[in-house]
């Protein structure tokens, strides 16, 4: 027999749980007042041809985001590699890159006449377009998704349980497979999960890269002919993908019991000595950090010497803008965080069909294309909320709920690894469930909190449709600019602000690794 | 610092933080009012949805502040998401004017019931064929499309008459287009009610078979000219203008303006006011502006766009009369043919 969640969780998660349900809402209101016209559009072969394209895409990007972000995790947490807390950083960063900039530069660099082909002085290189082209360039902007959560989860892991297997005698390969893989589960599940939702609702990436994804679909119909009930028809459609992708993912997180059992202080892990494979190590983690961030960052500078020139961004205003950005991102990362959690210990702790409702009515917004999220808070604020219309509170809230999922998959990931015995004990001290929350159950899940908030950072800093039509007027931010600079193609004179974009991002990517690796 | 006393400071950043944000949504909020909607009458000025980035109206909406000692709050976006949002805002729509970047987002808008009818003395500014017949917009400025070729490749005199020459074996896989882009679909509108849908039809299905590489826009058209990796392209001529402007006079990519066929057609930006407005008469009074000599000149000078009002003289850059580009008119634009054509596209396999 389960315990019920106690009502004020219950009540935080249902709040959350519709509040983010609010575009999903507006979609259903749109379609269902012409439902002929959307079932029309939305169940053609058509749609079914270009939707099996997407999920092929989709299943192709997420292997090899995990196939990315496992080895350096495991290398940049576990092991004596030389660096690891900067390669942890800069195998990080490619998250910031809005996609349509970061595909921009790979064409730059790899295109057709690219940089790459004029070093190379050969007359032809293989096609970055297509689907080929949409694989690398979304596998190398996405991994982070998976790499940031499971870097959280091998610091928690703990290390008596590898010591104990090693001991009885397993080799470190089985030790990894039998001890260390079954907890990291949950967190590549669900890293993998948020890396298909970002596949399956990108625009900007695959349409530089001429790929035929489901969302340039929506385009078509939405920007072409400017009929929201098509748009809404196939976002409907973007919707039950992402249930689809919900249910695989949660039957891949298996219910082991990986929590810790012993009683104690965690302690730090013994990294592992790598011994001569720290060169195929470094190699390894040189080539992703090269391919993923030098080439897009040294494209930028290159870019950003020539602007300087020709005087594109001032300085004085990019640092306003810089700020704009870090003030919103950081808003959309504390409150998205603090509500992701209220999603993630209910389905931790108090899992039943309630909590996994309201967890999989938290990831809505995210398989959405932005400019969707936007319309639907711009029809709910005008109609219920009209003094919040158009403020930086409005703005802050559609970015949260765009990018909430991004949070509950690490800070879930973390509660599942704290023991509830420890929250037990607690509570046979007589603190309450509110105390035992905020003071033992929060601080333990601390490394997937701050995972989550970056996570949230990280996007929002990007975000463009929404900002642009939610934000206050005249409100600009760096991803504003960066769309201001490249409307007539001067990707140049984008050099600055998407530097900057990068700069401010860092401040919060290295402080998370830093304070990992300090205390695990 | 132990956990509890970790998680009592978190716990006061975000209460902080909240309240800031609040504070700061307040602030902005009166800011964002002040342009009309709810319409106070200590603020002057007016409230602007604009699908143009400022670099191409910044310096008429500035002349407008400046002569008439007024403020133009100004909200940039996609104009195809700018439609969206006004028709979703409907009547607690803060926007007092609207500028399009395609004549088919403010024809949905229209078609929405939200824009007020222009006085007829700012209507007949531009000719008939470039305003709405029914007088609820009207074109401010106009983009021909052209052919846009590869000045180290390609000569002008080897460039097929109409765009219906792009068909030939010579210029298998070298020619660009964007049949996702509004501007190219307005363009195949045009030709449906010129030569028909089955020779519209013909030729799509010609420029797919003879490997027509589809682009997102007509800027990665242009810049896939100039980097050598396709000959020929169909895209709006000022945008190779703005290039030359940025790159000098060495820049690859030439503009064609084709002759036969359909010729170079105009394709508009267009402004409306907005019926919900409270503030019409200030409102008619910027759209007036954009159709007058200071800023019609700006547009014309900065971006070498058609000036569309007949006060105006266009860049001497610009070879081609603006009498010898057609236009698909108003009625061209009408949502249903934009369907139709989107339809016809897609059964061609262009789209």
């Amino acid at each position: 027999m389960r315990r019920p969640a106690p009502a004020w969780l219950a009540l935080a998660g249902l709040l959350v749980a519709a509040a983010a349900v609010l575009p999903a809402a507006y979609l259903l209101i749109v379609v269902a007042g012409d439902l002929g016209e959307a079932l029309s559009t939305a169940l053609t072969s058509r749609t079914a041809a270009i939707v099996a394209r997407t999920l092929a895409l989709t299943a192709a990007v997420t292997a090899t985001a995990v196939a990315i972000a496992l080895p350096i995790g495991w290398l940049t947490v576990r092991t004596d590699l030389p660096g690891r807390r900067l390669w942890a950083v800069l195998c990080t960063l490619p998250l910031v890159i809005p996609s349509y900039v970061g595909a921009y530069l790979f064409i730059a660099a790899l295109g057709p006449n690219g940089m790459l082909q004029e070093a190379l002085g050969v007359a032809g290189l293989p096609s970055i377009y297509g689907f080929g082209g949409a694989w690398l360039v979304l596998s190398l902007f996405t991994y982070p998704l998976v790499l940031i959560p499971l870097r959280g989860a091998l610091r928690r892991i703990d290390p008596q349980l590898e010591d104990a297997a090693r001991a009885m005698g397993r080799r470190p390969l089985a030790v990894f497979r039998s001890v260390v893989m079954p907890q990291l589960w949950p967190v590549l599940a669900s890293g993998g999960l948020l890396v298909s939702l970002y596949v399956v609702s990108d625009f900007g990436a695959v349409s530089l890269l001429r790929f035929d994804s489901f969302t340039r679909e929506i385009y078509i119909a939405y920007r072409s002919s400017f009929d929201r009930t098509a748009a809404a028809a196939l976002g409907a459609v973007l919707i039950v993908l992402m249930l689809g992708l919900l249910l695989l993912s949660s039957r891949l997180r298996t219910a082991k019991v990986v929590h810790r059992l012993g009683p104690g202080t965690l302690r730090p892990p013994r990294p592992y000595r790598l011994g001569r494979w720290r060169w195929p190590a470094l190699a390894f983690c040189a080539l992703v950090a090269l391919v993923a961030f030098a080439l897009p960052v040294g494209v930028l500078l290159y870019w950003a010497s020539e602007g300087v020139a020709s005087g594109a961004t001032p300085w004085s205003r990019a640092a306003a803008l810089a700020g704009n950005s870090f003030g919103v991102s950081a808003g959309a990362a504390l409150l998205g965080a603090s509500a992701a959690l209220a999603i993630a210990a209910l389905a931790v702790r108090y899992p039943g069909r309630l909590a996994r409702l309201f967890e999989r009515a938290s990831h809505a917004g995210y398989a959405l294309p932005g400019i969707l999220v936007a319309l639907a808070l711009v029809f709910f604020a005008t109609r219920v909320v009209p003094p919040l219309y158009q403020t930086t509170a409005l703005l802050v809230f559609g970015l949260t709920i765009h990018y909430l999922p991004l949070a509950v998959g690490p800070i879930a990931a973390a509660l599942v690894q704290v023991s509830p015995r420890i929250e037990e004990a607690a509570r046979g001290l007589g603190r309450g469930r509110a105390e035992v929350f905020r003071t033992v159950t929060a601080p333990l899940a601390r490394g997937g909190l701050l995972a989550g908030a970056a996570l949230i950072f990280l996007h929002a800093m990007k975000e463009l449709p929404a900002t642009l039509i939610l934000a206050p007027i005249g409100f600009e931010t760096l991803a504003t600019d960066i769309w201001t600079q490249t409307t007539f193609g001067f990707y140049e004179a984008s050099a600055i602000p998407a530097l900057l974009l990068l700069a401010v991002a860092a401040v919060p990517v290295y402080l998370l690794s830093e304070r990992g690796a300090a205390r695990p | 610092m132990n956990p509890s006393a970790q998680i009592r400071t978190a716990l006061l950043v975000v209460v902080a933080a909240a309240l800031l944000l609040v504070a700061a949504g307040c602030g902005f909020d009166a800011s964002s009012d002040s342009g009309g909607g709810a319409g106070e009458p200590e603020t002057e000025g007016i409230t602007l949805y604009s699908g143009r980035i400022p670099a191409a109206i910044g310096g008429a909406v500035d002349g407008y502040e400046a002569r008439a000692d007024r403020d133009v709050q100004v909200r940039y976006a996609d104009t195809a998401d700018l439609a969206a949002t006004l028709v979703e805002e409907g009547d607690a729509s803060p926007a007092d004017v609207f500028f399009a970047q395609e004549p088919g987002a403010i024809g949905a808008v229209a078609d929405a019931g939200l824009l007020a009818a222009l006085p007829a003395d700012v209507l007949e500014l531009v000719p008939p064929r470039y305003r709405d017949p029914q007088g609820r917009w009207v074109g401010v400025t106009g983009r021909a499309r052209v052919i846009a070729y590869d000045r180290g490749a390609v000569r002008p005199a080897q460039l097929p008459r109409s765009p219906f020459g792009l068909t030939a074996a010579r210029w298998r896989d070298e020619v660009g287009w964007s049949p996702a882009s509004s501007s190219m679909q307005e363009y195949v509108t045009a030709l449906r009610a010129r030569y028909g849908d089955e020779r519209t039809r013909e030729w799509l299905e010609a420029m797919v078979a003879n490997g027509a590489e589809a682009f997102p826009n007509n800027v990665t058209i242009r810049d896939a000219i100039a980097a050598g990796e396709i000959e020929v392209g169909l895209i709006n001529h000022y945008y190779v203008a703005q290039a030359v402007a940025e790159a000098g006079p060495d820049y690859p990519v030439g503009v064609y303006f084709p002759p036969g066929g359909l010729g170079s057609l105009m394709l508009l930006t267009t402004a409306g006011v907005l019926e919900a407005s409270d503030r019409k008469p200030e409102a008619v009074a910027f759209v007036r502006s954009l159709l007058q000599r200071p800023s019609q000149g700006f547009f014309t000078s900065s971006s070498k766009e058609y000036p569309l009002s007949r006060a105006a003289v266009p860049d001497p850059s610009l070879s081609v009369p603006l009498a010898r580009v057609p236009s698909p008119g108003g009625d061209l634009i009408a949502l249903d043919e934009l369907q139709a054509t989107i339809e016809l596209m897609q059964e061609a396999g262009a789209l």
